[in-house]
């Protein structure tokens, strides 16, 4: 690793009053990477980036953008970055377009015939009319404006806090358009998110932050590695010669057209053992998915819905070894 | 289900029974009253306390040379455009005083207030499509404007009745005073009628407002111009429905009829919006919305020019409406040793304005203090619209561009100064206009504006005030505006309560002392300039440091 990252945090700490917003939060964004970061609501995914656009003062750790103090630099640094907030707030008295100019401008940008045909394709692609003002638009079309500006300017580092709420689905397949147009141009993206397949379609890396910690990060892939396949398959003969071997988990059986349907979770690690095993009994069907984002999520999460009081059975148990209850027998 | 079961033809609707679009305006009413009670209450005190309040003076009026020296002063044209129709000036008594002068600026607020209502439950509940879950139950096409027209109703009789009673409690004759209060209450019904119409036009509700305003407006000035024209108005005071009720003559010689016209305006203009509320859409307005620019102007460029473009329609506003108080209170100013002689045996009025000396001068003095006031409360307004823009979030985007913290609060700031410059220093010129188109000369153009310019250091230090509480106690801002309240009390009453000497310097203007007496001492004027530095600096010092948005 030579490069300087993107974003680079390190043991960041952060408290409002007796609220401790981040607790020792670690963040590495490099050149070129589009990373998520995930949390839910109050987990400190927006104020981890309120501290990186110098709005918020840290208490102690480092964070940095290029190598840049993010605090002390801040207008230097913000040249090479933008942003795009949750919930956008405009000019009331201005229209979408006037907002969008005025961004714009704010960043510095000069190439005047060069954005215009930009800012006609994102206003097309993102279907916003920009001669109403400001006040008239809805959250989604607010949302919109906000997009159209960061799409409109190269920045290295676009910082997007839950860029696509408020936006229909429609509009979500664009805004993905987008961050993969910029990956493809080797910008790097920080984008925060509670929606998992957001971040799944687009992102190389991964952040889980949880009560101000990251609590998971790495590539999709390696953290897949740390979770379950689900499996699905027709047995002619008798299952529980699967069910049976460590690892397998939430084993569902039910009978399908003179065979048996198994369906259960193994882990990734055992998933060779497991499939060896499952060959003997006569296969007629199989289907193996890797786990979701959502998975890798609620095992995070999994106690905190729980203490909310969503029913236990609704959550994958971290530990799932007396999961075989379920099924008709 | 057995196969017995009879089954019985279904109900064919029966065809709509009369008045089933008005289905649900009793609930509808119910729920508003209930909604608004707070809105209810202090809009009834705010206009009893200005009845009760106001009527003090009139009653001083009890006096003849008292009461021949104030016909005087509403006699002329400006006075006029700001009075009434000028009946009952031969004998001018409390009564036909408190008409003449007062039924105008009542009509206009209770107009006022009856198109904010109309509009908040018409047109902007549609906007916000609340009134989307309401219409979809059983509740009739036309019951939201009915109830709401019920409501304005109910609000302008509640304050008729409170203060009516204001204004008996004062020794006023009670017919005439139930006639007067009452008539202005169906003056006020006929703009709640027009922003009913007006409701059904435009499909956002600031342009129902917007509408309804102008016609208020409009009416303002056709009622000001017919009467300047020839006195008891001319033709074009009766197109104007404050004029209906102005020429009701209460106190000086009733009658009814012109209230009739408000009746009949007020039938017309619900018919009208029955008629065009059933012929468009839910959503929809009869006016098409205007489509705003496509691109920003090639100025707005950064921060300075945002700023001010969103602070130049308060300024403007600001400037026109106090200027042209301050030009009809010049337009008194050759009057005011008459009056002063009228009402030198008050000892109320001896102890506010001195005596002996030029009391011109003072009455001058007096002056300058309310455009300072007035200034300063602009300012205030324009220097503390940071915070919204922070609580609204904008300060974070702008933030993140490469905007630092200094130019993103010395933005509004330079502009919100600069502004406060204009209102105080047009407000002192419109008081030498008013006085110098009377032909009083005898106080020269520089003396107002100098009047005007030496209150610009203590302005300045009152802004710094409000930008250092906003850096460093965002939480506290209004401590700025109790700030205005001090200055004024000082300014007006220090002799009156004993101030001591301390508690007078806290006020910046008292450093000013009346500039149209005495010249004020530089090095006051110098150490207010240096106080109003310090603060804008620790605003930057402050602002530079904390959180945003600080929580």
């Amino acid at each position: 690793m030579t490069a300087t990252p993107a974003i680079e945090i390190h043991d960041l700490h952060k408290s409002f009053g007796a609220v401790k917003a981040l607790d020792g939060l670690n963040l590495t964004v490099r050149p070129g990477e589009i990373r998520g970061f995930l949390g839910p609501n109050g987990a400190g995914k927006s104020t981890t980036i309120r501290v990186l656009l110098g709005l918020l003062r840290a208490d102690s750790g480092s964070a940095r953008l290029f190598g840049g103090d993010v605090w002390r630099d801040a207008v230097e640094l913000h040249k090479r970055i933008t942003y795009v907030p949750g919930d956008v707030s405009l000019w009331p008295n201005l229209t979408g377009g006037e907002c969008i100019d005025y961004l714009a401008r704010l960043s510095g940008h000069s190439d005047r015939g060069r954005l215009r045909t930009r800012k006609a394709e994102l206003l097309e692609h993102f279907e916003l009319d920009p001669r109403k003002k400001a006040r008239t638009y809805s959250k989604g079309n607010r949302q919109k404006v906000a997009l159209v500006a960061a799409f409109l300017t190269d920045a290295e580092l676009y910082v997007l806090d839950e860029p696509t709420s408020g936006l229909d689905p429609l509009m979500e397949a664009v805004f993905t358009e987008y961050v993969r147009e910029a990956k493809a141009a080797g910008r790097s993206v920080l984008l925060s998110s509670h929606i998992l397949s957001e971040v799944e379609k687009v992102c190389d890396t991964v952040t889980i932050i949880r009560n101000g910690t990251d609590v998971e990060s790495g590539t999709l892939d390696e953290l897949r590695h740390l979770t379950r396949t689900s499996v699905t398959a027709v047995v002619g003969g008798d299952p529980a010669v699967v069910t049976s071997l460590p690892g397998v988990h939430d084993v569902v059986i039910t009978p399908a057209d003179g065979a048996t349907r198994v369906t259960f979770d193994a882990d990734n690690a055992r998933i060779g053992v497991v499939l060896s095993a499952l060959t003997t009994l006569d296969v007629r069907s199989l289907t193996a998915t890797p786990p979701s984002l959502e998975e890798l999520f609620m095992r995070h999460y999994g106690d905190v819905l729980e203490a909310d009081g969503v029913p236990a059975a609704a959550v994958t148990p971290a530990d799932g070894a007396d999961q075989d209850k379920a099924g008709a027998r | 289900m057995s196969a017995a079961v009879v089954t019985r033809p279904s109900p064919a609707l029966a065809a709509p029974a009369f008045g089933s679009t008005l289905t649900g305006t009793g609930d509808l009413l119910r729920f508003m009253l209930r909604r608004d009670r707070m809105r209810i209450l202090w809009w009834t005190l705010g206009v009893t306390f200005l009845y009760a309040g106001g009527l003090g003076e009139y009653v001083l009026l009890d006096d003849p040379a008292a009461s021949e020296a104030r016909s005087v002063l509403v006699s002329s044209p400006a006075m006029i455009s700001m009075t009434g129709p000028g009946y009952g000036l031969g004998d001018y008594t409390p009564g036909a005083a408190v008409a003449n002068e007062f039924i105008l600026w009542v009509v206009l607020t209770l107009a006022v207030m009856s198109i904010l209502q109309v509009v908040r439950h018409t047109r902007s509940e549609e906007e916000s499509s609340r009134s989307e879950l309401v219409r979809a139950g059983a509740v009739g096409r036309h019951a939201p404007s009915v109830a709401a027209l019920l409501l304005v109703l109910i609000m302008n009789v509640v304050i008729a009745l409170t203060s009516a009673l204001a204004v008996v409690a004062q020794d006023f004759d009670v017919t005439q005073t139930f006639a007067m209060t009452f008539a202005i209450a169906l003056g006020a019904l006929v703009f709640g009628a027009v922003a009913l119409v007006a409701s059904q036009a435009y499909e956002h509700g600031r342009g129902a407002v917007g509408l309804s305003l102008a016609v208020l407006g409009a009416a303002f000035l056709l009622r000001a111009l017919g009467d300047v024209q020839e006195q008891h108005g001319s033709w074009v005071s009766w197109l104007s429905p404050i004029a209906w009720v102005q020429q009701s003559r209460v106190f000086v010689d009733l009658r009814w009829w012109p209230l009739g016209l408000c009746v009949a305006a007020i039938v017309l203009l619900i018919l009208l919006a029955a008629f065009l509320g059933s012929r468009r859409d839910f959503g929809a307005g009869l006016v098409a919305v205007r489509a705003g620019r496509a691109d920003a102007a090639p100025s707005l460029a950064g921060p300075v020019t945002l700023a001010w473009v969103q602070q130049r329609s308060a300024l403007t506003w600001t400037t026109l409406g106090l200027g042209v108080m301050w030009l009809g209170s010049g337009t008194i100013i050759r009057e005011v040793p008459n009056m002063l002689d009228a009402v030198q045996g008050n000892p109320m009025y001896a102890a506010l304005l001195g005596s002996g000396e030029d009391m011109v001068r003072t009455f001058l003095g007096i002056f300058g203090l309310y455009i300072a006031a007035g200034a300063a409360a602009y300012g205030i307004a324009a220097t503390l619209r940071v915070k919204g823009e922070e609580e609204s979030g904008r300060t974070e985007i702008v933030l993140a561009a490469p905007v630092s913290r200094a130019r993103w609060l010395a933005s509004p700031l330079v502009v919100a100064v600069l502004g406060t410059v204009v209102v105080q220093i047009t407000g002192a010129l419109a008081l030498w206009l008013g006085a110098a188109s009377t032909g009083y000369d005898e106080l020269a153009f520089g003396d107002y504006l100098e009047l005007g310019v030496a209150y610009l250091p203590a302005l300045a230090t009152l802004l710094g005030l409000a930008a250092a509480l906003y850096a460093w106690l965002p939480r506290a801002t209004g401590l700025a505006w109790v700030m205005i309240g001090y200055v004024f009390l000082v300014g007006m009453f220090a002799d009156l309560f004993d101030l001591p000497e301390w508690a007078r310097k806290i006020s910046p203007f008292w450093w000013i002392g009346n500039p149209a007496l005495a010249d004020v001492e530089a090095s006051h004027l110098w150490g207010l300039c240096g106080v109003a530095a310090a603060l804008f600096l620790l605003a930057f010092a402050g602002f530079r440091r904390r959180d945003v948005p600080v929580v």
